[in-house]
C-alpha cells in the first residue's frame, strides 16, 4: 500500500510540467481503488456508515441535549448551557459519593482480577499439570452460570462473612465473574510469547518471577490493558451485585444511582440525563484509550487461546 | 513447544502451577461452585423466609410445580427465546455489515471505528436512561416527530404490549451491534489479502468473495460470538429490569427476571432455586446442541 503512491510520483514526477501536476495523486487514487479489500464506490461506504452513525450517535446527544439545556427547553440545541441538572445530580442526589465508591470497585476489581488472571493464566500458558483439563473446563462452563441467578446464595455467604453493605462484596462478586475469561484470555496471550526468550532470561540467572516481570510482562502490555479494561469497565458498569448486596446510600454506586432515579415516581429528566454523563464519563474515556487495542487485543487473545 | 515445555517444567517446583491457579480455583471454589451447589440444594428444599414453618426438604415438588402448574414460567421461557433468538440474529447481521464496512480504507476510518463501537462500554442501566429520554411520550423522539407531522402526540412505546418488544430490541441493538462488529472485524483481519487478489483474477465478483473466502473464514468466529451473545442475552437483565421491569403485564419477563422476582421479592428462594436449575439445564443443553449442530471447529466448505 505504501509503495504505490510513491512509485506513481517516482514514475510521473520528473517528465511532467508544472500544469500537470494533479496527476500523481489521481494516479495513486486508482491504483488504491485496485487493491484488495477497496474496489467499492465511496459512496457505497459513507452512505450506509452514516445511517449507522445516526443510529448510534443520535441517543448520545439526546441524553447530553437533556443534561445541558434548562429544564423545561423544549430546544434541539443545547444552549444556553446549563450546569444546574450536574450541580443537583452530583450534591443532592449523591452521585459524588456514588461515583467514588463505582471508582473503588471500578480499581479495585480490575487490579484483582489481572494478577489473579495472571497468575492463573501463566499456569495455563506454561504447565502440564493434573488438573489442567479440569481447570480449563471449570473456566469454560463457568461462562454459563449467570450473576443474576446466583444473587441469592451469594447473598447467604457475604452475609455469613459479614460482608453485607460493604463495597468488599462487590468487588469479590464482579472480579469472581470476570475471572474466567480473563485467564482463558491472558493465557492465549502469554503462549504468543516464545519459551526461548524466558528460557535465555533464566541462563542469564534470572529466576522465574524475575524473568517473567523483565521479559514477558512487557510483551504482554496489550492483552493486559484489554483484560484490564473489560474488568473495569464491567465491574463500573454493572448493577445487580451492588443493588442486592449495598443497602445504605452512603455505599452505594452508579448504576444503582441511576435506577433510582429512572425508579423516582416523577422522573425528572434533566437530573436523569446528567447522572447519565457521569456514568459514561469513565467508560467513554477508558473506551477512547483502548479502541484500537480491542481488536488486536481480540485477535491475538481469544481467537488463539 | 508444549513438550518443551512440559520438560522444563522438571526443572522447577511441581507445586508452582497449583500454587498459581489456586488464588482463582478457590475465588471460583468459594463464590460460583458453592453458590452452585447450594441452588441445588434448596432446589429440593421448601425454603422461604416468610413462611418458615413450611420449611423443610421437599423433594421434586418445586421441579413438579415447574412443568405442570406454573404458566408463567413457560411464558417467560417463550419470552426468553424469542428475545435471544431476536437480538443475537438482529445484532449478528448488523455486527457483520458494519465489520465489513469499517474493515474498507477510507478517510476517516479511525474515528468512525471509533464512533461506532463506543455503545459497546455503555452499561444496560445507562441504556435504560439514554433510551427513556429517547421514549418519553412528552419530550422524547415521538414529541418532535409529531411536531413534524409524522405519528401521534403522547405515544409511550415502553407501555404499548404492541410496541414495548421493539422498543426493547431497538435499545439492545443499540449497545450490542458493537460486541460482534469488534470480535468480527478482528477475525476479518486474518483473512491473508492474496486470497481476494487469486480470487479476483479468476473473475470472482464480490459477492462470489464474500460467500467463498470471508464467511467461511469467520465461520468459526461467528459461531463462537453468538453462542457467547446468546447466553449472555439470555442471562443478563440490566436492561429489561430497568426498561420494562419485565412488563408491561409481564410481556418482556425473561427466565432470569423472573427467577430474581420469585427469589427476591417474593422470597421464595426454594422454587427460585429450582428455576435457576431448569434455567441452567436449558442454557446448557441449547449452547451444547448449538455446537453441535454448528460443527464448531471442524472443517468448512
Amino acid at each position: 500500500m505504501r509503495a504505490a503512491p510513491a512509485l506513481a510520483e517516482q514514475d510521473s514526477g520528473p517528465a511532467l510540467s508544472a500544469p500537470a501536476a494533479p496527476v500523481p495523486p489521481a494516479a495513486s487514487g486508482k491504483r488504491r481503488g485496485r487493491s484488495v479489500d477497496d474496489g467499492v464506490p465511496r459512496w457505497q461506504i459513507y452512505a450506509p456508515l452514516g445511517l449507522y452513525l445516526l443510529f448510534t450517535l443520535i441517543p448520545f446527544y439526546w441524553m447530553l441535549l437533556f443534561a445541558l439545556r434548562p429544564a423545561g427547553s423544549t430546544s434541539l440545541v443545547p444552549w444556553p448551557v446549563t450546569g444546574e441538572h450536574f450541580a443537583k445530580v452530583w450534591n443532592e442526589r449523591a452521585f459524588g459519593t456514588f461515583f467514588q465508591n463505582s471508582m473503588i470497585v471500578g480499581v479495585a476489581s480490575l487490579v484483582m482480577t489481572t494478577v489473579v488472571a495472571l497468575a492463573g493464566g501463566y499456569a495455563l500458558a506454561r504447565f502440564d499439570f493434573r488438573v489442567k483439563k479440569g481447570f480449563m473446563l471449570a473456566l469454560l462452563a463457568s461462562q454459563f452460570i449467570p450473576g443474576a441467578l446466583m444473587l441469592v446464595p451469594l447473598f447467604e455467604i457475604f452475609k455469613n462473612l459479614q460482608m453485607i453493605n460493604s463495597l468488599g462484596s462487590v468487588i469479590i462478586a464482579e472480579t469472581v465473574f470476570q475471572l474466567p475469561l480473563s485467564i482463558i484470555l491472558i493465557s492465549g496471550f502469554i503462549k504468543n510469547v516464545p519459551v526461548s526468550l524466558e528460557e535465555q532470561a533464566w541462563v542469564d540467572g534470572c529466576g522465574r518471577l524475575r524473568a517473567f516481570c523483565a521479559v514477558v510482562l512487557p510483551l504482554l502490555r496489550p492483552g493486559l490493558i484489554a483484560v484490564g479494561s473489560f474488568a473495569f469497565v464491567h465491574s463500573w458498569n454493572h448493577f445487580l451485585f451492588a443493588l442486592m448486596f449495598l443497602s445504605s446510600q452512603d455505599k452505594q454506586t452508579i448504576p444503582v444511582g441511576l435506577n433510582t432515579l429512572i425508579g423516582a415516581d416523577s422522573v425528572d429528566l434533566g437530573a436523569l440525563a446528567a447522572g447519565g454523563v457521569i456514568a459514561a464519563v469513565p467508560v467513554v474515556i477508558v473506551f477512547a484509550f483502548i479502541q484500537k487495542w480491542l481488536i488486536t487485543g481480540f485477535s491475538a487473545g481469544a481467537v488463539k487461546g | 513447544m508444549a513438550d518443551a515445555v512440559a520438560k522444563r517444567t522438571g526443572a522447577t517446583p511441581r507445586r508452582l502451577p497449583y500454587l498459581l491457579i489456586a488464588p482463582a480455583g478457590l475465588l471460583m471454589l468459594g463464590f460460583i461452585a458453592y453458590p452452585m451447589l447450594s441452588v441445588l440444594y434448596y432446589s429440593l428444599q421448601n425454603y422461604n423466609v416468610t413462611k418458615p414453618w413450611r420449611n423443610g426438604y421437599a423433594g421434586f415438588e418445586n421441579f413438579t410445580r415447574i412443568f405442570t402448574d406454573d404458566p408463567q414460567f413457560w411464558d417467560a421461557l417463550a419470552f426468553s427465546g424469542k428475545w435471544v433468538v431476536t437480538e443475537v440474529l438482529l445484532q449478528l447481521l448488523l455486527g457483520v455489515a458494519l465489520a465489513l464496512l469499517v474493515n474498507q480504507t477510507f478517510i476517516g476510518r479511525g474515528i468512525a471505528r471509533a464512533l461506532v463501537f463506543s455503545p459497546w462500554a455503555v452499561s444496560g442501566v445507562l441504556t435504560t436512561t439514554i433510551w427513556m429520554l429517547l421514549y418519553n411520550p412528552s419530550t422524547g423522539i415521538s414529541r418532535y416527530l409529531a411536531d413534524a407531522g409524522i405519528g401521534m402526540y403522547g405515544t409511550s412505546v415502553l407501555s404499548d404490549t404492541g410496541t414495548v418488544f421493539w422498543a426493547a430490541v431497538l435499545a439492545e441493538l443499540w449497545r450490542g451491534v458493537p460486541f460482534f462488529a469488534i470480535l468480527i472485524l478482528a477475525d476479518l483481519q486474518s483473512i491473508p489479502g492474496d486470497l481476494y487478489e487469486a480470487a479476483s483474477v479468476d473473475g470472482a465478483g464480490r459477492a462470489r468473495q464474500f460467500f467463498h473466502i470471508t464467511l467461511p473464514h469467520l465461520k468459526d468466529a461467528i459461531v463462537l460470538s453468538t453462542l457467547l451473545r446468546g447466553v449472555w442475552e439470555f442471562n443478563n437483565v440490566d436492561l429489561l429490569y430497568t426498561l420494562t421491569g419485565g412488563g408491561p403485564a409481564g410481556q418482556t419477563t425473561t427466565l432470569p427476571l423472573y427467577v430474581a422476582n420469585t427469589g427476591i421479592n417474593g422470597h421464595d428462594f426454594g422454587y427460585a432455586s429450582a428455576l435457576t436449575t431448569v434455567a441452567f439445564v436449558i442454557l446448557l443443553f441449547c449452547s451444547i446442541l448449538y455446537l453441535r449442530l454448528s460443527k464448531f471447529g471442524g472443517d468448512t466448505k
